[in-house]
């Protein structure tokens, strides 16, 4: 374990922002969770509260963003305390961009509700949850820098794609039975990638771990499972 | 690695980076007390030929100590002893015989304090030409031309050489010390806190001097700055209460040291 900064406020800074980007994790997660209870509920006022929630998330990456350029100018970090503050640069942004995407899904989830024909797609609460599960764990290991938390996190992206495969290749049959679908259909495809791309999010947070720990980023090649391009090739029509 | 990780009763992380042309300085199980005071604890490291080589440590951790073993500068301290050994290009700096005076010319040293002998910037610069019984005076303008040149003061003082040396500011005085050190062609050059006593600026312009002169010459800088060290140099030695810690390449020493430590130090959270 080591020990603390001889100077106090230096120390106090680092708290700092490891306690920021920790709130701002689980302002990421709620936010997801909010926006998932959108697409089981789409209720508008709910919707408009994601929407209108994302500028907290804005704000304390801002914040986050003023305090490390300041550290970095005051302090001149070395070593661990460096990739410290790398860590939370990085990270932050990955957090602000799962808030984005979770907003994306409150109002799509809106705009469904207003379409008359919404083809019931399985496996899409499933998604959120196990993408809202792997964002929690991986936070959990930042929050503890357990470097094996987050390489099982890591590994298990798999999953997420086929997952996702499996979501696409079903909206893709339902838009080609019944052209009245369409507008659904694509609404429900971002919504999946989007917990996808949160998926992916949580992933980079996970190597960030990594080289906070060691110095290294994860240095295997990601696990891929997505395979949406390969399914919209079998059943694309002949000819298209 | 270094061979002698595994003889050394001290046991030190060591990666250092290659030079690629071989060790100038080996320091075998290197030890030294002042009196009855033990100031170093078998330090065992390799000073790679070229390469620029930072030591740094809190203050009596002892690397002034052994900055100033390497070309005997300590026994001019009453009561100093030492076990161990020193190579310079394999031999041993304190066999029987051993001319210390050509071995300090052949590794010159810069001080913390800049200082230039009360002379002008011309006879500072051709000192010890001039002892070595050196009269031509084309050949003694040569070097200072070449050494000052080297030390990149050339230009500022071209024109005022035979000025006395104290007039010139803090860095330029540093900076003919650094003349002066290479006049004579040393192999090494030992730096103990060159830019301590200097403006930021001063700082920068010894830092790119260091840059320049990494190649030609091997250097060993002690440095309480460890942004400096992190700079200027290929390999860092940590050391702490006499003992050498770790010994890597600079840029895993200062991103991910291999000891605890050496990170404890180098990120500021030390006693």
């Amino acid at each position: 374990m080591l020990h603390e900064h001889t100077v106090k406020t230096y120390e106090e800074d680092l708290r700092g922002l490891k306690a920021k980007v920790q709130r701002l994790g689980s302002l990421a997660t709620e936010q997801l969770e909010r926006a998932m209870a959108c697409v089981a509920h789409p209720r508008r006022q709910d919707c408009e509260a994601v929407v209108r929630d994302d500028v907290e998330l804005d704000r304390l990456e801002r914040e986050i963003d003023a305090d490390v350029l300041r550290i970095l100018a005051l302090r001149q970090p070395m070593a661990v305390d460096l990739r410290e503050i790398i860590a939370a640069l990085r990270i932050s942004v990955e957090l602000e961009r799962i808030g984005d995407l979770a907003s994306n899904i409150a109002k799509r989830s809106a705009a469904l509700d207003a379409l008359a024909i919404v083809p019931s797609v399985g496996g899409l609460s499933d998604l959120g949850r196990q993408v809202r599960r792997r964002l929690e764990r991986v936070l959990v290991a930042l929050s503890r820098r357990d470097l094996e938390d987050a390489a099982e996190v890591w590994r298990n992206d798999s999953e997420i794609d086929q997952r996702y495969t499996a979501i696409f290749r079903e909206t893709l049959t339902y838009m080609m039975e019944d052209p009245r679908t369409i507008s659904a259909g694509i609404h429900l495809l971002f919504i999946a990638k989007n917990l996808e791309r949160i998926g992916d999010h949580a992933t980079n947070i996970a190597e960030m771990v990594s080289f906070l720990v060691t110095g290294r980023e994860a240095v295997e090649e990601r696990p891929k499972g997505d395979a949406s391009i390969e399914v919209s090739q079998q059943l694309a029509p002949p000819g298209s | 690695m270094n061979a002698l990780a595994s003889n050394a009763s001290v046991s030190t992380a060591y990666h250092p980076r290659q030079g690629g042309h071989g060790q100038v300085l080996r320091i075998e199980n290197f030890s030294l007390w002042y009196g009855s005071q033990q100031a170093l604890y078998e330090v065992s490291l390799d000073i790679e030929r070229g390469l620029v080589t930072a030591l740094i440590g809190p203050s009596g951790c002892g690397k002034s100590t052994l900055l100033r073993s390497l070309n005997r500068m300590n026994d001019l301290v009453d009561g100093v002893r030492t076990s161990g050994r020193i190579l310079f290009d394999g031999r041993d700096i304190h066999a029987p015989g051993t001319d210390v005076i050509e071995l300090r010319k052949r590794m010159g040293m810069v001080f913390q304090k800049p200082n230039p002998f009360p002379m002008s910037i011309f006879d500072n610069v051709c000192y010890a030409l001039r002892v070595d019984g050196v009269r031509k005076r084309a050949v003694l303008e040569e070097v200072v031309e070449k050494s000052l040149r080297a030390a990149a003061l050339w230009d500022e003082v071209k024109d005022r050489l035979e000025d006395n040396a104290l007039a010139l500011s803090g860095g330029q005085q540093q900076r003919l010390c650094i003349a002066r050190a290479i006049a004579n062609e040393p192999e090494v050059l030992l730096m103990d806190e060159p830019c301590s006593a200097l403006d930021p600026i001063a700082t920068a312009k010894i830092e790119e001097l260091i840059d320049r002169l990494a190649g030609r010459f091997t250097i060993v800088i002690v440095t309480h700055n460890m942004q400096q060290a992190a700079r200027v140099s290929h390999n860092t030695a940590f050391m702490y209460l006499g003992r050498l810690i770790e010994y890597g390449d600079t840029e895993t020493v200062f991103t991910v040291p291999r000891v605890e430590q050496t990170q404890e130090y180098i990120t500021g959270r030390f006693g």
